[in-house]
């Protein structure tokens, strides 16, 4: 039963484990490099997933002080760690949107998305 | 408190504006905003490093609100020497004219001086926060202005700046995670604050584990071997003013991150002792040394050369690093310093030959040495420094690193620190060679060639006239600014 409530407790971390092994290998497995890129996404938003599950708490109300509810820190949920994540969501969203201007640029030189060919021709043209 | 921290930061974010919108009016006007930018700012840290030699630590607190809740901005020692650097090399590269640094004059609008003030900003920025998360931020400031600057080298710099955007955002992201550990252990993000809570936390797994992000994260940005691969192909396809910049001192505030970390964030024993990450880097880095340098010799093209020899030269830091004990903590320190100006010298004089001739092999390069006697001049001044001749600069680093080998009784890491120079000289004095003794082959390039003019001059013989200064006075450096860091180390 340990097992069991260890699990009810924690699966949501297993979950952004998961989403982080997605998101490495789409980065470093896949050889489309629009696949890259979306790995890139998911392996981030396990990030986020990550610290909005750490500030949780259940029954915690929203982080505004309320006058019934008094000055107990436990009764609220910690907004830091969402405040970061709405921080890291902008340099994940920049990123994405250079990524996407990088990869417009590639398919206009290349004709493709695929990391082999592209190597290929890479070489051919440096000899 | 003293604002003077973020004073050095303040004109490079608020002239990156600037150049940016009177970039769109006139070029002319975004590269002279640019440099006013960069001088401020390096006032500033003259100023900064002034002020850190009489009282020590400077505090600022950003808004007002004061540590733990607060973002700070701290000056201290290690900040310091790592800030002046950084300007320093900024401007260097800003007042080298883009027709040789960026291959073409950069059309109109197109916000070239506003990213690399943006990049010198965010490395600034990293080095100079107090605050966990704001160092993540700074992180990704500037690892995005050096993608972006990256691809201005044509289609085959956006494919390896697209490779380094991926890998460069494993790094961030691994330290973002790291970041997350500490902070749901301590509940703080404020470096002195989490320097004190993390101290009865020592045992606990998830702190190992936010350790290994971080250092993990961190070696690929400092481009570590085996986490180099990302960085042949960006810095030899990115022009020679985005490449001085990103070998010079980009890859190295990974360094610093790593040695903040293992100093004022943890106890030093803790990295030595309780993990093995010093044991780690340190073999890793001595693989890192030689490897770099026997694939620089295989490299025909000049600029791959030095690409490869960055491998090679950064890991001499972590060599450093690894030895864990103060001369070698000195040694690593010393060669940020001394490799800043003796990469961005090389990667600039690349720039200029590439300018005057449009030659990039090393084979065409024979008798350019008599063509343009300054220029060479000054090359040969920073290679004999790779290499580690006195009274250069890079000879006393590596002083100090054979020093450190010695007094842990490394006796490895000395040996590889001795052969990779002697593998240093093979590829520096066969150019040397070529230069100066190889008789022309008479192609029209090399006999058409004749020294550059003063403003792509400038620059290179004021980098080459540094590693001199550097030498002689690298005493002083040592024990004023580095002395204090390495009194950290037990």
């Amino acid at each position: 039963m340990v097992v069991i409530d260890l699990f009810l407790s924690r699966y949501v971390y297993l979950m952004i484990v998961v989403l982080l092994a997605i998101g490495i290998y789409g980065m470093l497995g896949k050889r489309n490099l629009l696949k890259k890129l979306i790995g890139m996404n998911i392996f981030q938003t396990a990030i986020f997933l990550f610290f909005i599950e750490g500030a949780t708490k259940t029954g915690g109300s929203v982080p505004v002080i309320d006058e019934t509810l008094g000055m107990d820190a436990a009764k609220y949920i910690n907004p830091l760690p969402h405040v970061l994540i709405l921080t890291g969501i902008v340099v994940g969203l920049s990123l994405t949107g250079v990524a996407l201007a990088f990869l417009l640029r590639i398919y206009h030189a290349y004709k493709t998305l695929d990391d082999k060919a592209i190597m290929a021709n890479m070489k051919e043209s440096s000899e | 408190m003293s604002s003077v921290s973020i004073l050095i930061l303040a004109p490079l974010l608020l002239f990156c504006f600037i150049s940016t919108l009177v970039g769109i009016w006139r070029l002319r006007w975004a590269y002279a905003t640019a440099a006013i930018g960069m001088a401020l700012a390096l006032v500033a840290a003259g100023v900064g490093l002034s002020r850190v030699l009489v009282d020590g630590e400077l505090r600022y607190f950003l808004g007002g609100w004061p540590p733990p809740f607060g973002i700070e901005y701290v000056l201290d020692h290690l900040s310091v020497f790592m800030v002046i650097i950084i300007v320093f090399i900024g401007f260097i590269a800003v007042i080298y004219p883009p027709e040789a640094g960026l291959y073409h004059t950069p059309r109109r609008g197109i916000p070239v001086y506003g990213l690399l003030l943006l990049l010198v900003g965010g490395l600034v920025g990293v080095v100079i926060t107090g605050d966990l998360f704001n160092l993540f931020v700074f992180l990704e400031i500037y690892s995005l202005a050096s993608y972006a600057l990256i691809t201005l080298g044509g289609d085959r710099a956006v494919v390896a700046s697209f490779r380094y955007l991926i890998l460069g955002t494993i790094a961030g992201s691994f330290y973002l995670l790291g970041v997350g550990f500490i902070y749901f252990s301590t509940g703080t993000l404020n470096m002195a604050d989490a320097a004190g809570l993390l101290l009865p936390l020592y045992g606990s797994p998830t702190i190992m584990a936010a350790v290994t992000l971080i250092v993990v994260g961190m070696g690929i940005k400092l481009a570590l071997f085996p986490l180099h691969v990302w960085l042949p192909d960006a810095h030899s396809y990115a022009p020679p003013v985005v490449a001085a910049i990103l070998a010079a001192i980009q890859i190295e505030v990974a360094a610093y991150v790593i040695v903040r970390f293992m100093l004022t964030i943890f106890q030093p024993q803790y990295f030595i002792e309780t993990l093995p990450v010093t044991t780690i880097i340190g073999w890793v880095a001595a693989a890192g040394v030689i490897f770099g340098s026997v694939m620089a010799i295989a490299q025909k093209d000049f600029k791959r050369m030095l690409a490869y020899s960055t491998v090679a030269q950064v890991a001499y830091v972590g060599l450093g690093i690894g030895l864990a004990n103060p001369l070698g903590l000195i040694g690593a320190l010393l060669h940020i310093l001394n490799h800043a100006f003796m990469k961005s010298c090389l990667f600039l004089v690349a720039g200029g030959i590439r300018h005057q001739t449009g030659l990039h092999a090393i084979p065409q390069f024979a008798g350019l040495g008599r063509k343009m006697p300054l220029m060479m001049g000054a090359f040969t001044v920073a290679a004999l420094s790779m290499v580690g001749i006195p009274p250069t600069a890079g000879f006393f680093s590596k002083w100090y690193l054979v020093l450190g080998g010695i007094e842990a009784n490394n006796w490895v890491f000395v040996a590889v620190i001795l052969a990779s120079s002697l593998l240093t000289a093979v590829y520096f004095f066969r150019m040397i060679e070529k230069l100066f003794t190889t008789p022309p082959e008479s192609s029209p390039e090399v006999e058409q060639a004749k020294e550059p003019s003063s403003r792509i001059l400038t620059p290179i013989i004021t980098l080459a006239a540094g590693i001199i200064v550097l030498g002689l006075i690298n005493a002083l450096i040592v024990s004023y600014i580095l002395q204090p860091v390495a009194a950290l180390l037990p």
